[in-house]
């Protein structure tokens, strides 16, 4: 007797619709000293990358002295603030305000008349879930300082961006700071060496982006000349990134395409011939 | 840019002139190293004499050669110890 055998193929379709979600990678910019260019480098590297198409939303985490609105030319647009999206008296839309200049730019700020006791770090975490799908990038500016408002600014970060300047002071905090993110276990931190002058460190007047790294050992993103454009473009609110012929423009720029993945090496338009050929050595080995 | 960094050296070393960067640097390896490890030299010296009496006891060992510092060995503190001990006379 033959039996006969049926084959079932089963075949399972699944309604695949694209529905790319989008899960922002949050970093948080922050450095211990003030005065370092943290607000500078979020507002350029904010601006950089939705230059290159991303959405982006920078958060002023520096509650009672708010700095990136300003920096951003964007002080005049304020109606709701961080803490006021915190304390339920609007929706987190309604606080994050549209650059109109760059397409996917959009900034949180921060609140001007309250302390940085008004939030806290599961605040900031749930903000950071909340807005998270909607957006390819969170950059978050943190205050100067080890306290409550550093701590606030680092717990939604995924990826830490150290800053500082080739000067005993800013080191020093950078190193104490970068130790504190280390013991958050937030990954190693990733440094900006931010106003370096060329000519200075030739001159053996300035830590060489060199002696800065070997003394820190993390690893390096990028280093921002130092350009009197910084300046003159925060005089205008109109970051120096959208200079095309800005040094420090460039490297924010430079900067943001590192962030992306790209590998793009220390140009020599970053600085100056010689530190640039030792320097490129050093952020090879590093892995970029 | 060796060469011109040991040439400028040979010749911050003839004029007697010490660049303030190395200066900075020098001085921040010995601040981050207090700050990384919260141990000041005066503590560091009392770790010495405690490290050396309890090898006296074992060994004899000769003082006036021994190397006890503190390195950085990427973000982590090493505490080198270099101890040479005196040969012993087998009675």
């Amino acid at each position: 007797m033959i039996t006969g055998r049926i084959k079932i193929n089963i075949q399972v379709i699944c309604n695949n619709e694209k529905e790319e979600r989008m899960s922002a990678k949050i970093i948080t910019i922050t450095s211990g000293k003030g005065g370092v260019g943290k607000t500078t480098a979020t507002a350029n590297i904010s601006v950089a990358l939705a230059q290159l198409g991303q959405k982006v939303v920078c958060i002023d985490s520096d509650i009672g002295l708010r700095n990136l609105d300003v920096v951003l030319g964007l002080e005049n647009r304020i109606v709701y603030d961080l803490i006021d999206v915190i304390e339920g008296r609007c929706r987190i839309r309604q606080a994050m305000i549209k650059d109109k200049r760059y397409e996917g730019m959009y900034l949180i700020p921060a609140a001007q008349t309250r302390n940085k006791n008004a939030i806290s770090p599961s605040d900031m975490i749930q903000l950071c879930n909340e807005i998270r799908e909607e957006t390819d990038w969170i950059l978050i500016d943190s205050p100067a300082g080890i306290e409550r408002g550093f701590k606030n600014a680092i717990a939604p970060a995924e990826e830490v961006l150290v800053i500082t300047n080739p000067d005993v002071s800013a080191v020093r905090d950078a190193d104490r700071i970068i130790g504190i993110i280390e013991s958050e276990e937030k990954g190693p931190s990733k440094l900006i060496i931010n106003r370096l002058n060329p000519e200075m460190v030739k001159l053996g007047k300035m830590l060489d982006a060199e002696d800065v790294l070997e003394l820190l050992a993390v690893k390096l993103i990028g280093i921002v000349p130092e350009d009197e454009r910084v300046l003159t473009s925060t005089n205008i609110g109109k970051p120096v990134v959208t200079h095309e012929k800005s040094t420090a423009g460039r490297a924010f720029r430079n900067i943001a395409r590192r962030m992306m993945g790209d590998d793009i090496p220390l140009m020599d338009l970053e600085f100056k011939e010689g530190i640039f050929h030792r320097l490129s050595r050093i952020f090879n080995e590093g892995g970029e | 840019m060796r060469e011109e960094n040991e040439m400028s050296d040979w010749f911050s070393k003839l004029t007697g002139k010490t660049k303030s960067a190395s200066e900075a640097k020098e001085r921040l390896k010995f601040i981050l190293i207090h700050d990384r490890t919260d141990i000041d030299a005066t503590a560091l010296d009392e770790m010495k004499d405690e490290i050396l009496q309890v090898i006296s006891k074992h060994v004899t060992i000769d003082r006036s050669n021994v190397k006890i510092t503190m390195v950085h060995d990427g973000r982590e503190q090493r505490l080198i110890a270099d101890i040479p001990i005196k040969k012993c006379v087998k009675r």
